[in-house]
């Protein structure tokens, strides 16, 4: 019996590092399923927003959890599902010369001119 | 039904066509709920029993009541959260339907109801639903049996969801408008109950040898009790006879052909079971129970019970 039999992270059940060699192959089922990100159009909105993440073994098994866990409430008309790692997202490193740029350029926002009663969603 | 275009509609803000002016307003997500008996006629129709319909009205809540409680008690117990969820939803659809059908059951034969202390503020279809005893539910024994594993109550949901989907179909055309308005509302919520269990058995026969043994074997312990819900009670048969019921061995052809493409789909040999035994021929929707439905009722019933005057 060796001291990493007993080592903390087999004790809680953590997930084997690298140096652990896992004992089936890369083919065998992964016991966590990947994550999915689910926006979800609602009756009072125009878009599709962000509501959420879950875990789900394929697309469809993710639509249906979606279904079950944001729209419970009668919030939604429609549902998107992407796996969250196929999202490319800007880095909170790259935040000022992403964004801070736009900051003040009140030219380029329409507030110069008068938007008619009757145009909705603007 | 409000709608953007209206004249009355408000152009002083462009959001007001986002907001649906139904009420329950208040919520940011989630509004315009429905009801599900709103405008429909609840007196009984010429040629309806009362106490006839009463029973049948028995029969189907009962099922559904007693199916929610078994999938209320895989809270804190599935193997992933959002199954868990989806299990609490289908419950809840079910509980829905139970509510409906145990207050029809009241309003068509008030006799049904337990007779409570004077001054219990305790709804009809409460009382029939905490205070009845075992021999007076009318459920299927399909639907009382334990949970057993993951893939036990799969099978088991999905033997009764195909069942109850093609019953609740031919139930929209029922002389009752309740039943009728019952079943219109059941048949989206079932659809969705019996795409789910097909999906996980289809899932759980083609995973790994673990999943499909246990598969087999829950297989194994719920065909018995298919059978016995395509046996027509004689309530259901007189009721059938009036239009307001169907009877249910006719509902067989189409669910056995549901099976069979759900079976194939699954790699699976299509079930075959010995019934299990009736009891001098009489099963669940006479009274006769498995032992399970004592347990259950035990835990169901016991709070409510303990305080007949409570106000929830």
């Amino acid at each position: 019996m060796n001291d990493n039999t007993f080592s903390a992270e087999s004790v809680h059940g953590a997930a084997p590092g690298d140096a652990v060699p896992a004992d089936h192959d890369a083919a065998a089922i992964d016991a966590d399923w990947p994550l999915y990100e689910v926006f979800v159009r609602g009756k009072r909105g125009l878009n599709h927003v962000h509501v959420g993440s879950l875990h789900a073994a394929d697309d469809q098994m993710a639509l249906r959890h979606a279904r079950d866990v944001y729209t419970r409430r009668n919030e939604g008309v429609s549902i998107w599902v992407v796996r969250a790692d196929a999202i490319t997202a800007s880095s909170p490193t790259e935040k000022d010369p992403f964004f801070a740029p736009s900051g003040d350029k009140v030219y380029r926002h329409p507030t110069f001119y008068s938007i008619p009663d009757n145009v909705p969603h603007m | 039904m409000h709608t953007a275009n209206d004249d009355t509609t408000d152009h002083d803000s462009a959001y007001s066509g986002l907001v649906d002016l139904d009420e329950h307003d208040q919520w940011a997500f989630g509004t315009s709920f429905d009801d599900p008996l709103a405008g429909v006629d609840t007196t009984l129709a010429d040629g309806i029993d009362g106490a006839d319909l009463a029973t049948y009205c028995l029969m189907l809540g009962d099922d559904a009541l007693i199916c929610a409680q078994r999938l209320t008690q895989w809270c804190a117990h599935a193997p992933e959260l959002e199954e868990e969820v989806a299990l609490a939803n289908i419950g809840l659809d079910l509980l829905g339907q139970a509510r409906l059908l145990l207050a029809r059951a009241a309003a068509a034969d008030p006799s049904v109801v337990p007779a409570l202390p004077v001054g219990s503020p305790v709804p009809a279809e409460d009382a029939l639903a905490f205070f009845r005893d075992e021999s007076d539910f009318r459920c299927l024994r399909l639907v009382e049996l334990d949970n057993g594993d993951f893939a036990c109550s799969v099978v088991r949901l999905l033997a009764f969801s195909a069942h109850r989907l093609a019953l609740l179909a031919r139930l929209r055309a029922s002389r009752d408008p309740v039943l009728a308005a019952v079943a219109a509302k059941g048949v989206k919520e079932v659809t969705y109950h019996r795409d789910y269990a097909a999906r996980w058995l289809i899932t759980l026969a083609q995973g790994t040898d673990e999943s499909r043994r246990r598969t087999t074997e829950a297989i194994a312990l719920v065909w018995p009790y298919v059978a016995e819900m395509f046996d027509p009670h004689p309530v259901e048969k007189r009721l059938a006879a009036a239009e307001a019921a169907v009877d249910s061995s006719t509902v067989r052809p189409e669910f056995d052909a549901v099976m069979t493409e759900i079976f194939t789909a699954a790699g699976l040999p299509h079930p075959q079971a010995v019934a299990a035994a009736r009891v001098g021929g009489r099963a669940g929707r006479d009274g006769i129970h498995t032992e399970a439905l004592g347990f259950l009722l035990a835990e169901m019933q016991s709070v409510a019970r303990a305080h007949p005057t409570g106000r929830w």
